[in-house]
């Protein structure tokens, strides 16, 4: 990029405000000395210089055109405390084997946000810049998002220990089904599914994130059979059942009047998708709050810039987002699964939705010290691909605070959907009751299931049907760090 | 095709073969390990959202022997054993979690009779649904008899 001082240091007074083009970071967008501030919102960026671009001026680049900056100097910039509304890139790091990619630090002061509003928080951060010439790619990495400005949002609606309180389930990974086909059932078919699934010994049910209100399924219809199916099968188990309704819409006030409904008769659980928008996101997070009503977050169009690891972002950043924003459920990844997840990156995930407190782990993909500031817990879900005989794997890597969601596993079942429901219940159970014993039940997983089968025939043919079954493909969304590497500061 | 054979599943462990003795002492012995205070509770009311089970005792915070919470359980069905559920809970006091960690059966009557379902037909085809335990027909007492 020309520059017509050829000046190599930040400029200040009048030469910085002659008409004209400057570097980026001789306006003041790269600070290598400064030292974020507690209240600062930080986000660490992996930028791909074009060409002939130095690292230093595409990360100054960056802060600059994700906060004060536009391609020529503006002498109104002095009409402002500009120094402090200037994004500061004040480190940047090679990415460790990948000689064209590094990290950038940047620093924003908190007021250039506006509090309780992602929307606005993205319109800096994943604004104009993704399209910025001067980098080849960009991808968000991480965030260190300042408590001060974390207080400014509600959070999760429900927060993970009320919702097991209200559902009345502790100890154990919830369990979950998506119904199939997603696609083409009418109400009162689409509720069979859901009635038999509950019964079977599931927690849950859901709705697809593409099952809205649409020709062979209207939406009412849809509530109203599946509510049938989750009171008959309350009713049947003694146990606290639910089915996420999805009211996802064309128009917010469509989507509340889905809520409302649901509300009306009697669901303790609603579902959005992530296509909704942060705005209608944190509109009917509130409205959940207020309502007593869970609240389901599908990560739908996640994967179109959360995947590839040189542009877009990482859904690390995502959950960050949502916990702020306020869901109660997110899917956050299987490890064991038919879809991307790298199990180190999905631990990183897990930990960002339910830990008070994270500290810097690179190999995680946490590049920040981030407190929580008693935001509630985000419950990830663990959907896509899974059946019971990875019950052991399931347990090991997600945890206790998860829900398991078997769709074809429980309603492929060759005896049925109650079958496969309470073959995956069993499973389940049969695991905690070990571990909680003390058996080595990640190695002993496979005996622990044949035995847990002897009294169990749905388990037994399950196993049957699925123990060769497995998701082996690379992840592209891996750590760029090993777990030996020193995290630096 | 086939059907779930039973009729009250709360708890971590109801889909199992009841629970021995010697497991459900395993069970407290996590519990305990955990740092967590182990309870006995009981009821003849199997709703779902009967919240408020009659406590046999307080959380036995200070009890680090698994055989001495036993005993309290095989107190707890000496007494009301015969036409009530019972269970154990397991409270976790840290920060961030201060709630019910575990919660299994230990006991169930010898006769359940399970919850029915009554429906009100509201307009616009709305239903409105009670669940209903079918063993609070009778008072208390009188229940499972």
């Amino acid at each position: 990029m020309a520059t017509p001082t050829g000046a190599k240091k930040e400029l200040k007074g009048a030469d910085r405000y002659k008409a004209g083009v400057l570097e980026y970071k001789v306006m003041g967008y790269w600070q290598p000395d400064y030292v974020p501030k507690d209240t600062d919102v930080i986000a660490l960026f992996r930028i791909t210089p074009q060409p002939g671009v130095e690292a230093d001026e595409a990360a100054a680049a960056v802060a600059g055109e994700s906060s004060t900056a536009t391609w020529t100097v503006v002498w109104t910039d002095r009409l402002t405390a500009a120094d402090l509304y200037r994004a500061k890139a004040y480190r940047v790091d090679k990415v460790p084997n990948s000689p064209d990619q590094y990290f950038a630090y940047i620093a924003y002061d908190m007021d250039l946000f506006e509090p309780d509003s992602i929307a606005n928080l993205t319109a800096s951060i994943i604004g104009n810049v993704f399209g910025f010439k001067a980098v080849k790619a960009l991808r968000l990495e991480d965030m260190r998002i300042p408590v001060a400005y974390l207080k400014t949002f509600q959070g999760p609606p429900t927060g993970v220990m009320v919702e097991r309180e209200r559902l009345d389930k502790y100890g154990r990974p919830l369990l979950g089904a998506t119904t199939k086909p997603k696609l083409g059932l009418s109400g009162r078919n689409y509720g069979r599914v859901v009635y038999e699934a509950l019964k079977g010994g599931l927690d849950f049910t859901k709705d697809d994130e593409n099952i809205n209100s649409q020709p062979f399924m209207h939406w009412r219809d849809r509530f109203l059979y599946c509510m049938e199916a989750v009171n008959r099968a309350s009713a049947a188990t003694a146990e606290v059942k639910g089915h996420y309704l999805n009211v996802t819409a064309g128009t917010v006030e469509q989507m509340y009047e889905r809520a409302e409904f649901a509300k009306e008769l009697g669901s303790v659980i609603i579902m959005i998708d992530l296509v909704l928008g942060y705005t209608a996101i944190q509109s009917i997070s509130k409205w959940a709050r207020k309502n007593d009503m869970i609240l389901h977050l599908h990560r739908a169009g996640n994967s179109t810039y959360s995947r590839q690891k040189n542009h877009g972002m990482n859904f690390r950043v995502i959950c960050k987002w949502m916990r702020m924003a306020g869901v109660d459920h997110i899917h956050a990844g299987t490890v064991v699964g038919k879809l991307e997840g790298d199990p180190l990156m999905v631990k990183g995930f897990y930990d960002t939705l339910l830990q008070p407190h994270t500290p810097v782990a690179p190999e995680l993909g946490l590049f920040f010290k981030q407190e929580w500031a008693s935001l509630g817990k985000c419950m990830p879900v663990a959907s896509g691909g899974i059946h019971l005989g990875q019950m052991h794997q399931l347990l090991h890597y997600l945890g206790e605070d998860v829900i398991l969601q078997f769709g074809g596993g429980t309603i492929g079942h060759p005896d049925g959907i109650q079958a496969g429901a309470e073959a995956n219940r069993v499973a389940l159970e049969s695991m905690v009751q070990a571990r909680n014993e003390g058996v080595d039940y990640l190695a002993k997983g496979p005996e622990i299931l044949a035995k847990a089968a002897k009294s169990c025939k749905p388990l037994q043919h399950g196993l049957d049907t699925w123990k060769n079954i497995s998701f082996n493909y690379e992840s592209t969304d891996t750590p760029d760090f090993t777990p030996q590497v020193t995290p630096a500061r | 095709m086939h059907e779930n054979p039973r009729n009250m599943t709360q708890g971590q462990f109801s889909f199992l073969p009841p629970l021995t003795d010697d497991q459900i002492k395993a069970q407290i012995a996590y519990a305990i390990k955990m740092g967590f205070a182990v309870s006995v509770e009981y009821t003849d009311d199997p709703h779902p959202r009967n919240t408020y089970w009659e406590m046999w005792c307080q959380p036995m915070f200070d009890t680090k022997d698994p055989a001495a919470v036993m005993l309290e359980v095989n107190e707890c069905r000496k007494v009301w054993g015969a036409n009530h559920y019972i269970k154990v809970q397991a409270f976790d006091n840290a920060r961030w979690r201060e709630s019910v960690a575990m919660s299994f059966i230990v006991n169930r009557p010898k006769h359940e009779p399970g919850l029915g379902l009554a429906r009100t037909e509201g307009p616009g085809r709305s239903i409105h649904y009670r669940v209903h335990s079918y063993a609070t027909d009778k008072p208390r007492g009188e229940r499972y008899k």
